[in-house]
């Protein structure tokens, strides 16, 4: 028993063999929590098919409304932040605590520039009077109601999109103190791979949200 | 423990050519005019770019077949639920029975 307690190093949880057993549970046991969040955001995705189908031309008029740029400029600040999350990894994996602690800080910037420039979106369609449910006016009354779907499901979307946003900024938060602290090394990093799958993740509903919402029949109105 | 330390200049490219994906999504969809194909085509380069970032970045590419095994379950269950209920709102109209099953 004395030998089992002396062998238990502090990073492994009891339940594991060793280290590669609980870095392998922990992978998979993120990815069966990312397929959930597939469902949920599939849920949406799919709605969004249905009513696009039924109402190709109220839901291409909507592109008036939408800001391709700063939809653009957000894709492009979300994939640049995960380079910085994929080499903060790998920062944790080659052990340099002060590389790690840098790209953390840099996630989290592009993640609250993402933020920044969503409440400037959110804030225009305010003015715009594109809230459905609050503040709604259309130019063209034949799409009065179709419009306001659409508006829906974008406001929901982007709107659970920055709520993932949110939360991932919290695990960077976390990882960052941890870093700090330094708990993690090349002997163990998970938390930090862990909290990249989960940051890569938002950023590929992102990739999909940017192409549906903001680009839909955008070539019709020049 | 096996550790799978990638250099720093393949996620660059892979950064590259998902900025690359961004741009030229942007630009088909503002200037080109193919219709039903620029759907298509922006969906396309959503899904090469979902894929390089599973695959490179959420280093899936080095994970146990198991783990890949659920990843791929995942999207299959996606696709299952978006075309099956396609199947049912594309063809509702298709049948002769007129207001029954009208959407």
């Amino acid at each position: 028993m004395a030998d089992v307690a002396i062998e238990h190093v502090t990073n492994v949880a009891h339940q594991f063999d060793d280290m590669e057993q609980q870095v392998k549970s922990s992978t998979l046991g993120m990815w069966v929590f990312l397929l959930t969040e597939i469902m949920f955001f599939g849920g949406m995705f799919c709605a969004y098919t249905v009513y696009r189908t039924m109402y190709p031309e109220a839901f291409a008029s909507t592109s008036h409304h939408m800001d391709p740029l700063a939809g653009g400029l957000n894709t492009a600040v979300l994939i640049c932040s995960s380079l910085t999350m994929a080499l903060a990894v790998r920062s944790a994996q080659i052990g340099s605590k002060k590389a790690l602690i840098w790209f953390l800080i840099f996630t989290m910037i592009f993640g609250a520039a993402f933020l920044g420039v969503k409440a400037y979106e959110y804030h225009a369609h305010w003015v715009d009077a594109k809230v459905p449910g609050f503040n709604f006016t259309y130019e063209q009354p034949e799409f009065f109601h179709q419009a306001q779907i659409l508006f829906c499901f974008y406001f929901f979307m982007t709107g659970f999109h920055a709520l993932h946003m949110v939360i991932g900024l919290g695990l960077m938060t976390y990882l960052l103190v941890a870093s700090v602290k330094g708990r993690f090394g090349p002997g163990y990093y998970t938390p930090v791979e862990i909290g990249g799958l989960y940051w890569h993740f938002v950023d590929i509903v992102w990739i999909f949200l940017f192409p549906l919402l903001y680009l839909i029949g955008h070539t019709k109105v020049h | 423990m096996e550790h799978h330390i990638v250099p720093v200049k393949n996620y660059v490219l892979v950064w590259l050519a998902l900025m690359i994906g961004t741009v030229s999504t942007y630009l088909i969809a503002e200037y080109v005019d193919i219709g039903v194909g620029n759907i298509i085509v922006a969906l396309l380069i959503a899904a090469t770019k979902m894929s390089l970032v599973i695959y490179f970045f959420m280093h899936v590419k080095f994970d146990d077949p198991l783990t890949k095994l659920f990843v791929a379950g995942g999207f299959i269950w996606l696709v299952i639920l978006i075309s099956i209920t396609m199947v049912d709102y594309v063809t509702r109209n298709w049948l002769p029975i007129t207001n029954l099953f009208k959407i």
